[in-house]
């Protein structure tokens, strides 16, 4: 395969950007809550120059498209739409889950399927539940993505004992999570954050497949919907 | 010098092409005021997801207006602050993707520069210097105005702004939210006579404003009466015409104190056609003249992003990308362009 794939995920504390060039991966990762409105646009100049190519070398854009941080999410969604559009390039949106997921998997390699929880506050995870494909390795939606109260999650056929527990959930609630699901996990990441070389290798055989949206339709999926309540009647 | 600018400091999302040759070449607008109604004001996290859903549609659709493409295009300018940080940046970041991808300087602007120069969009602008009543939801001000980043604030309100002073006692009429046009429009019924508001703070020197007395007076005045529609009326009548007679004392104070003749009125509540009528007053008494954006650039838009974008590159002002974001940020502080 050939082309240059750009990837952006700020959803969360980690602000990390990757340029996937012809094979070669490079990544700009850094923790830095506050600084991704900063960073993110500098990262990709850097990863451009050090490649030493232009932006419209670029022939399509990942993006970690939440749930996450609603101000994080937007960051990444709000700077990918501006390039796709200036570029007039694809965008492909994947979930921050599958990214978590994905890095739990690239990491253990025995591990056949990923438990992700990001805490989301309110007393809440974002739960995403990943098998690893047979074919690509790959990280693959188990479950349906939901917002909820850690004793309501479910990891359907996958078992905990099989399965690394990533993300920052596990940190805020991995007592209640384990609970929920029978069992503890055979690994327990509980500080990973999402890694844009994760996003790269999700989003390259989409990116192939022609599976890629306008840069209209590259929106944040939040999950977590109900954010304001309507005045009672008087 | 052709400039495309993003607003999305607040509720609404706007988009322009200025040049500072041949003047507006497009421009575009989506207003969430509606969206936020049901809230009783405007909720931060709805407005930011509005923005972004938005924001391409809207900046393709001023590209095609103005029959451009961006490698046509000088620079990128974004409403930088003052206003809500989540909302701020997401016309932000899009304008950073904007200028990476068309290699292009970004440029972040301060959101009431942009209302101050807004009459400079229209055919018959204000030279420098003047002074400018800039009076919205968020804010009221009287502003000296020496040239293109040259602001002295010589008034301001300790309180609410003028437009939420028509907004909370609109509510407290019953008039729905945002209820300011619609309280005007109630007064137009009401007896001129029947009740008399104080002119707050204008019993002592100074240019400072002071308008949530108002409201509890309106409120203590309704507590009295039967509440009927004609009673309200003129208790809307009332409230204008304190905030009219009030915002003209202070007008003509300053128009005395800084020897300036020419008055530039933004911000939304510079559509209010009693305000109109009593600084026309005004200006005749004073020989000077009243300078208004039009209505649709009262509130915010993307036009004067993109003007004072516009003026800012072609004058110096070197947009370096940093993509800065600011809740509160002083006009004061600004400089004239070239000058960092």
């Amino acid at each position: 395969m050939s082309g240059v794939l750009l990837a952006v995920e700020t959803a969360t504390e980690a602000c990390s950007v990757g340029l996937w060039v012809e094979g070669e991966t490079r990544v700009r990762h850094e923790v830095a809550p506050r600084e991704h409105a900063r960073l993110s646009g500098r990262f990709i100049e850097v990863l451009l120059a050090e490649s030493g190519l232009t932006a419209s070398a670029i022939d399509a854009i990942a993006v970690g498209r939440g749930p996450g941080s609603f101000t994080g999410v937007r960051i990444a969604i709000s700077l990918v739409q501006g390039l796709a559009l200036s570029l007039d390039r694809p965008v492909i949106p994947v979930s921050t889950l599958a990214v978590l997921g994905q890095g739990g998997l690239r990491r253990h390699e025995g591990v056949e399927a990923a438990l992700v929880a990001i805490d989301a506050r309110m007393g809440q995870v974002y739960w995403g539940a990943f098998a690893r494909d047979p074919d690509t390795g790959l990280a693959l939606a188990a479950t349906d993505e939901a917002v909820l109260d850690p004793a309501r999650v479910s990891a359907e056929a996958i078992r905990p004992q099989d399965a690394v527990a990533v993300g920052t959930g596990w940190g805020a609630h991995g007592a209640a999570l384990q609970v929920a699901l029978g069992s503890g996990c055979a690994i327990t990441e509980p500080e990973a954050l999402p890694h844009a070389e994760d996003l790269l290798a999700l989003a390259r055989p989409r990116f192939e497949a022609g599976d890629a949206v306008d840069a209209a339709e590259a929106l944040p999926v939040y999950l977590r919907d109900q954010v304001a309540s309507k005045p009672r009647p008087r | 010098m052709r400039v495309l600018g993003i607003e999305s400091s607040c509720d609404e999302t706007g988009v322009a092409i200025y040049d500072t040759e041949a003047g507006l070449l497009a421009h575009a607008l989506h207003s969430q005021v509606a969206a936020h109604a049901e809230y009783g004001g405007v909720v931060p996290e709805l407005a930011s997801r509005d923005h972004v859903r938005r924001m391409v549609p809207l900046v393709r659709e001023v590209l095609a207006r103005a029959g451009l493409k961006g490698a046509e295009l000088d620079g990128v300018c974004h409403t930088a602050g003052p206003g809500l940080v989540g909302a701020l940046l997401t016309g932000t970041l899009t304008a950073r993707g904007l200028g990476l991808g068309w290699g292009l300087p970004v440029l972040g602007v301060h959101h009431m520069e942009g209302h101050l120069l807004a009459p400079m969009l229209e055919p018959e602008p204000p030279a420098f210097p003047f002074l400018a009543l800039l009076v919205s939801g968020g804010h009221t001000l009287l502003v000296e105005v020496r040239g293109l980043g040259g602001y002295r604030v010589l008034g301001q309100s300790l309180d609410d702004a003028v437009g939420e002073a028509f907004d909370k006692t609109a509510k407290l009429l019953g008039l729905g939210y945002p209820g300011g046009p619609a309280l005007a429009r109630l007064a137009e019924q009401g007896d001129p006579g029947r009740f008399r508001f104080p002119r707050p703070m204008t019993d002592r020197p100074g240019l400072d404003f002071s308008f949530s007395g108002l409201k509890t007076f309106a409120l203590n005045m309704l507590a009295k009466v039967a509440g009927s529609e004609q009673d309200r009326a003129d208790i809307a009548r009332a409230f204008e015409e304190a905030v009219v007679a009030t915002l003209v004392i202070k007008c003509r104070r300053a128009l005395e104190q800084t020897g300036l003749s020419r008055l530039v009125v933004a911000g939304g509540v510079g559509a209010n056609r009693r305000l109109r009528e009593a600084l026309a007053g005004l200006a005749a008494a004073h020989g000077a003249r009243v300078y208004y954006p039009r209505i649709e650039f009262c509130t915010d838009n993307g036009a004067m992003i993109a003007l004072v974008g516009a003026l800012r590159l072609a004058g110096g002002d070197r947009g370096d990308g940093e993509p800065l974001v600011r809740a509160r940020w002083s006009l004061e502080s600004l400089q004239p362009p070239g000058a960092a």
